[in-house]
């Protein structure tokens, strides 16, 4: 798109400061995980490459890190069915109280983290007498992911023609051949992003896992509380982050060409698809 | 032709329905334990685990590794910055012990968290100073509910460099005209219990007031204390609950002068740090007292590795263990046989651990309740606290 | 006659019945959302109207409207949920506007690789640690940190800590939850529609007004709906570079001694955002989230 070059100027100041405002505290978290002290103050004192080589041996980060992936891994799945059911029903079906449906999916992220966490807790520990354990905090996770599936896959929907899937019915197939087949295949990027910002969501989330889980166990985030305020561990815990960063550029790097490439036969536009399918935080 | 019913309305209705079940459950059952829990009576064989919520400092790998080796439970420790976290901590019924402070231990026992110790199991308990046995604190009903860990007073810490002449005085951060020296530097404990420092300082200030227990205030003495806070509260800096985050605003300069616990204090000199608190020759108090804590160990009502509860809450008063305890944190041991196992010589001398006569002027965290225990019931209880620190904080 | 499966004999029994379809679809989803989901809440909310013993602590059951009368009536909860309130406006604009030209820029200029490029760049902040760039920031803020070395020899110094610090924070935190949205909206305006403004005349500043933004506003309020409900709910942030109170902390506060007072404040937080949930529906977010 061609701009005055007035507009391109402004547009390029606007986006340097954007990402200069993003990146400087990433810097700066990178920097102290180099500090040669305990105490934070700046400019760190001394540099050192200690840090990492510790993050990775520490027991506690490691088993933390797994419990992360393992929670994300079954939230994300649970979101993925329930929201793809969901979105189904809403995309393909009138019924009674189809608009509130949307309004449904999106109250749990839409509503404070620290009131769902004790609601769910209550109701685990009080009215269901179940221990906390990484199982509810599953539970509790898949529930505000929900909406990211959902919302990619009633987008992607809506956008497929449902000729093909006439068709398909036409020529003989029931129910779930036509899903297997034909809806299904036309679906798979908008799950695959609704899939990784799900999981992004789950890995990240402190407030209602805080809630929610057992004494036993931790998650990433847990972990990291629990030693965010330990003065001698704290710069592992800034290494540790910088770990995950730099890990998680590849997934993610993956999941946008995943989406473009799949894009084409399906969409309208050729940008519009990566663009709903990236829509969802 | 066949009449289509609604199914999906019908679903809707269903839902509802037992939404409202749900609602009537929730009415009805439900709530959490009200008994104690038992007493254990024999000590079998360790779970491999022990579950523990703790102050910053109190599970240290120093001790909880070679216990870990002896026992073979598997220390995890949970830190809390107040007592009201360890409450809602313990209340989730996922740990097994607290080190609980007066201000906790009433409500825990009140609460059916925790279940009352059979000290016969625990033998390290004969010898724990007797000044510290059967206290309001640690003794409910003439049960015991938890085993002396060791106690300390709040300290008075300031930067050396900033702050002159050293104060010996509460009055450097509590006298509005002497606060505002140093507004925005200052550093106060961010829990409702702090309020009873404010009475500890118009108990000597302002005696007309009739402070005897600052953790017994009428609505007179009780507006009195709430409203000196409130005078200090443009000062304030921070308030802190996590011990390391009063370390960093010391470090950074962003603190200069506040009440703090003995680790941080430790902490920072270990970092080279300019601070000072007072001294051993005024008995490391400022002039009015201080309120302190004299902690227990308490085993929670659903404990679910008692044996390696009963194993740590042995292990921590076992007089090497507690002598290394008390040294690192900088606070009194529980056990009178760790004054001969500290590393350094006079460090119980210094502490004032066989001095009972010291703690006088040490009022440790009570819970407030509206008992004044002389007869009275109008005193303020800890929902008052709560709710007049809030207003306070703004 | 061929003997047909189990899953073919379901499938046909779904056939032709779109409503038991739509049922059997909606079973799980509504299922947990509304009992497990919307039960739990009305659990916690009914709490808001039960009482505290003063004496012992423990929760009454007896209809009460006292927490409701001190959310009303003290006035410090006026000003912390005010507080609260104009914290998450103030994020949600900031970020609108720190957002509109990144999203733009990825959306309209970037070329294939620029693009791909830049939503690496923004997504994998969001794998950092909510705390840890928490912490990052309060670090920054500290007198003597980053921001004051780098202000001090323009002889300016940082806003230390509190509410400006609360309103740096959030809005760098959910930045990203702003831009994708928009992002997304903003590639869905065909480029003709803009390079047919400009044929007709019209200054880049107009394009943008009359004929961008009206139609990138529903994203911009997707977007919004995120970096305000989580600056709402929130209260790590506040504790960690504030010592004001916000809704979150005084909830969090008090959900051990006195979890009615606790759940009848919740009740805040869950009306406004349902009340903005509507107006965001109707401005058309929701085909945009």
């Amino acid at each position: 798109m061609k701009l005055s070059k007035r507009s391109a100027l402004l547009l390029r100041l606007g986006l340097g400061i954007g990402l200069a405002f993003i990146y400087v505290p990433l810097i700066v978290l990178a920097i102290y995980a180099f500090n040669a002290s305990n105490i934070l103050e700046w400019p760190p004192p001394g540099l050192t490459l200690d840090w990492f080589p510790k993050a990775v041996e520490n027991e506690f980060a490691r088993e933390a890190f797994l419990t992360s992936i393992k929670a994300g891994i079954a939230a994300t799945a649970i979101a993925l069915v329930l929201g793809t059911l969901a979105s189904l029903a809403v995309a393909r079906h009138r019924f009674f109280g189809r608009e509130t449906i949307s309004f449904l999916v999106v109250l749990p992220i839409a509503l404070p983290g620290i009131v769902t966490g004790v609601a769910l807790s209550n109701t685990f520990t009080q009215v269901l007498g179940v221990d906390l354990s990484l199982f509810t905090v599953v539970v509790g996770h898949a529930t505000f992911c929900i909406v990211v599936v959902y919302n990619n896959v009633v987008a992607r929907l809506r956008r497929v023609s449902t000729s093909f899937e006439e068709a398909s019915a036409d020529l003989g197939a029931h129910t779930w051949q036509t899903f297997r087949f034909v809806t299904f295949p036309s679906l798979r990027s908008a799950l695959g992003a609704g899939a990784l910002l799900a999981f992004g969501l789950s890995f990240d989330e402190i407030i209602v896992t805080t809630f929610t889980i057992g004494a036993g166990e931790e998650t990433l985030p847990i972990w990291i509380f629990r030693n965010l305020f330990r003065p001698n561990q704290l710069p592992i815990v800034n290494a540790v982050a910088v770990i995950v960063v730099l890990i998680s550029i590849v997934p993610v790097y993956l999941a946008h060409r995943l989406t473009r490439e799949e894009g084409g036969a399906t969409a309208a536009r050729g940008g519009a698809v990566e663009a709903e399918a990236t829509a969802v935080p | 032709m066949r009449t289509q019913a609604h199914p999906v309305r019908t679903a809707w209705l269903v839902v509802a329905g037992l939404l409202a079940f749900m609602l009537l459950l929730a009415g009805c059952g439900g709530g959490g334990s009200d008994t104690g829990g038992e007493e254990l009576t024999k000590l079998g064989k360790g779970e491999g685990e022990v579950d523990l919520i703790s102050w910053a400092g109190y599970v240290e790998p120093e001790w909880s590794k070679p216990f870990e080796q002896k026992t073979g439970c598997k220390v995890k420790s949970k830190v809390a910055g107040t007592s009201d976290e360890m409450i809602q901590l313990m209340r989730t019924g996922q740990y097994d012990g607290v080190s609980a402070s007066g201000n906790a231990s009433a409500r825990l026992v009140d609460g059916g968290d925790v279940a009352p110790v059979n000290v016969s199991l625990v033998p390290n308990y004969k010898t724990i100073f007797s000044d510290l046995k059967d206290q309001p604190y640690n003794t409910f009903d003439g049960a015991h509910y938890g085993i002396p860990h060791g106690r300390g007073a709040n300290l008075l810490m300031w930067n050396s460099e900033d702050v002159t002449p050293a104060p010996t005085s509460w009055d450097v951060i509590l006298d509005p005209k002497k606060a505002a020296k140093y507004k925005g530097k200052i550093s106060a404990y961010d829990d409702p219990i702090y309020i009873a420092d404010a009475a500890v300082y118009l108990k000597a200030h302002q005696p007309e007031l009739g402070i005897e227990n600052p953790y017994e205030l009428n609505e007179e003495q009780f507006e009195a204390a709430v409203n000196l806070l409130q005078e200090q509260r443009p000062y304030v800096g921070e308030y802190w609950s996590e011990a390391a985050k009063q370390i960093s605003a010391f470090a950074n300069g962003d603190d200069q002068v506040g009440t703090t616990w003995q680790y941080q204090y430790f902490e920072l000199k270990g970092e080279g740090k300019p601070v000072a608190a007072s001294p051993a020759s005024q008995g490391f108090l400022p002039k009015e007292g201080a309120t302190g804590w004299s902690d227990t160990w308490m085993i929670s009502s659903e404990a679910k590795h008692p044996n390696c509860m009963y194993m740590w809450m042995n292990w921590i008063v076992e007089p090497k263990v507690n002598a290394e305890v008390a040294e690192l944190f900088g606070e009194a041991p529980g056990q009178s046989l760790a004054c001969e196992q500290t590393a350094e010589k006079d460090f119980c001398a210094k502490y004032h651990a066989e001095n009972p006569a010291f703690w006088k002027r040490v009022y440790y965290w009570e819970t407030p309740l509206a008992d004044c225990g002389n007869g009275s019931s109008d005193c303020k209880d800890y929902n008052d606290w709560v709710q007049a620190w809030t207003s306070i904080k703004g | 006659m061929e003997r047909r499966s189990v899953g073919h004999r379901l499938a046909d029994l779904f056939h032709g019945r779109p409503r038991l379809q739509a049922s059997a679809l909606l079973a799980g989803p509504v299922g947990w959302l509304v009992i497990g989901y919307l039960g739990s809440l009305a659990v916690l909310l009914i709490a808001g109207f039960w009482s505290v013993d003063p004496l012992s602590g423990e929760v009454l059951r007896g209809f009460s409207l006292e927490n409701f009368e001190t959310l009303v009536n003290e006035p410090v909860y006026r000003s912390i949920v005010g507080r609260t309130v104009l914290i998450a406006a103030l994020v949600t604009l900031t970020d609108a506007v720190l957002a509109f030209p990144i999203a733009f820029y990825m959306a309209k200029i970037a070329t294939r690789r620029g693009k791909a490029l830049l939503v690496v760049a923004v997504l994998v902040p969001l794998w950092s640690s909510y705390l840890v760039k928490a912490l990052s920031w309060r670090t920054m803020l500290s007198s003597g940190g980053v921001i004051d070395w780098a202000l001090n020899p323009i002889g300016l110094s940082g806003p230390g800590y509190g509410n400006t610090a609360v309103w740096l924070v959030m809005s760098y935190l959910w930045l990203p939850y702003m831009i994708l949205p928009i992002f997304a909206g903003l590639e869905r305006i065909p480029d003709s529609l803009i390079s047919a403004s400009e044929d007709l005349g019209a200054s880049p500043f107009t394009t943008f007004r009359r004929v961008i933004l009206p139609l990138a506003f529903p994203a911009v309020v997707a977007g919004s709906i995120f970096t305000f409900a989580l600056t709402l709910g929130d209260y790590i942030t506040p504790r960690l570079v504030s010592n004001n109170q916000f809704i979150g902390n005084v909830i969090f506060n008090n959900i051990s001694n006195n979890l009615p007072l606790a759940s009848a404040l919740a009740f805040v937080p869950i009306v406004v955002m349902i009340a903005y949930l509507l107006v965001a529906r109707r401005l058309g977010a929701f085909e945009h989230i």
